[in-house]
């Protein structure tokens, strides 16, 4: 399979074959980590917006192959704040770099992004839009604590409104006959339009307002947070707040294969006491991120 | 309407909109400019017709729309002909319906997206076109009728 140049703006760019493709070589970095394929290669990290373990996770799998990186983390850094356009900057950047990986906070930049640069883009996020590289990973991580994507039942747990992970992640999701077990407050329910996904592809979905409800029969346990921000009414928040931290009191009849996974940063949605439980998960998830970019600056660079 | 005997006068050259429903008939005015349009328009609304029930009409001399002012109009009036005159005779003919494609003549409405902020050309595919949603090409949000706002 060939993904030389291919950009990576959306989950949906990518064909099912093509992202199992990605998680193969993900496994193959994991076995071997170093491996000074991309030597003399340049990695551009443009991060309009700061970030903490998507860059670095960048910067350690292009550090990893040997590749060189350059770049900003905050977009105080660049052009962007002389007033120059985010075209001017992609098409500038191309002539100084072999791959572009960015994070904007409007949404669409990285699409706008990959039409004027002259090499290939990987989107690692845009505002509320998309964040492929984060379903990858969380794939990869289904897939290795599974041994298959095949016929799982998942939870997802929190901010389904908003989270745009949840999204992509059921977006994914949706090619393996999976069953979605949607737990979140009423305000913060999974938008028509990803339901609607979900539907055309027959699949099944059950929504409950509690984690303890579904927590017993599902094989993932995907966590998002729920913020204080997203509700209207303050007292509809205090309302829900403690329905959606997962304490290890919940965990005891959990299924022997349930992982937990989050994207991180964690706040409160997941008491401490859970990270010492064989189902915490989500940190061996942010580990496999490393491996996951690995393969796909591997893939894009047509190294592998 | 009879074709023995125009309700509305014939033009010598320009542009006759067809069923509009009768509803919209003002909303294509707006929306194509026509209430700074110099040559001669005219108009009659709530006309029978079999197709709709009630319509509109518009004839406008000398005037030939774009390709982005079809689009608005498709996007207002999906039942709308379009016909072109030329000395009095139908040229063309058009039944407009709703393109599966639009770039450059609608804004998306998400405020934070990037065709709103930097110098890019909104492109939306349509994923509905009886309840009339446009998903952004960029960001993925989808502009409804409530939002539609043209550029």
């Amino acid at each position: 399979m060939n993904l030389k140049n291919r950009n990576l703006i959306s989950i949906s760019d990518y064909s099912k074959e093509e992202y199992m493709h990605i998680l193969k070589l993900a496994a193959e970095f994991e076995r071997q980590p170093v491996q000074n394929i991309a030597e003399g290669k340049v990695v551009a990290t443009l991060f309009f917006e700061p970030s903490t373990r998507t860059r670095l996770s960048f910067e350690s799998a292009a550090c990893r192959m040997g590749a060189k990186v350059i770049g900003f983390s905050d977009a105080s850094n660049s052009s962007t704040a002389k007033g120059e356009s985010l075209a001017d900057t992609i098409r500038t950047v191309s002539c100084y770099a072999d791959i572009i990986v960015m994070r904007h906070p409007l949404e669409g930049a990285a699409r706008v992004a990959s039409e004027v640069a002259t090499v290939p883009v990987i989107n690692a996020g845009d505002g509320a839009n998309q964040h492929p590289t984060q379903c990858m990973l969380d794939l990869y991580s289904i897939l290795t604590t599974q041994g298959t994507l095949d016929n799982l039942d998942i939870a997802l747990v929190g901010d389904l409104k908003y989270g745009r992970t949840v999204h992509s992640l059921v977006e994914a999701m949706c090619n393996f006959n999976t069953t979605f077990h949607l737990i979140s407050p009423e305000s913060l329910k999974l938008p028509s339009i990803v339901k609607m996904h979900i539907k055309k592809h027959n699949l099944k979905y059950y929504q409950y307002s509690e984690i303890p409800e579904a927590i017993n029969k599902v094989d993932i346990l995907y966590v998002t947070r729920v913020q204080r921000e997203r509700f209207l009414d303050i007292q509809d928040y205090e309302k829900v707040k403690n329905s959606y931290v997962l304490d290890r009191s919940m965990l005891t009849n959990v299924k022997s294969n349930m992982k937990i996974l989050h994207p991180l940063p964690r706040v409160n949605e997941i008491a401490t006491n859970v990270d010492s439980t064989e189902q915490a998960y989500y940190f061996q998830q942010a580990q496999n991120g490393v491996y996951v970019r690995q393969a796909l600056i591997a893939a894009i660079l047509g190294l592998k | 309407m009879g074709k023995k005997e125009l309700v509305v006068s014939a033009i010598k050259n320009g542009t006759v909109i067809d069923h509009i429903p009768a509803d919209k008939l003002f909303q294509v005015v707006r929306t194509l400019g026509l209430t700074d349009c110099n040559t001669q328009v005219l108009m009659a609304n709530n006309l029978d017709s079999t197709k709709l029930g009630k319509k509109g009409i518009i004839k406008c001399q000398d005037v030939y729309l774009s390709q982005n002012e079809i689009n608005k109009l498709a996007l207002v009036a999906p039942s709308a002909t379009l016909i072109t005159i030329h000395e009095y005779e139908i040229t063309e003919k058009i039944n407009i319906g709703i393109p599966s494609h639009i770039e450059g003549t609608v804004k998306c409405y998400n405020p934070k997206c990037i065709t709103n902020v930097e110098n890019v050309i909104p492109k939306f595919d349509v994923i509905d076109k009886d309840d009339l949603k446009l998903q952004c090409c960029y960001c993925q949000k989808v502009t409804k009728k409530d939002t539609l706002t043209f550029l």
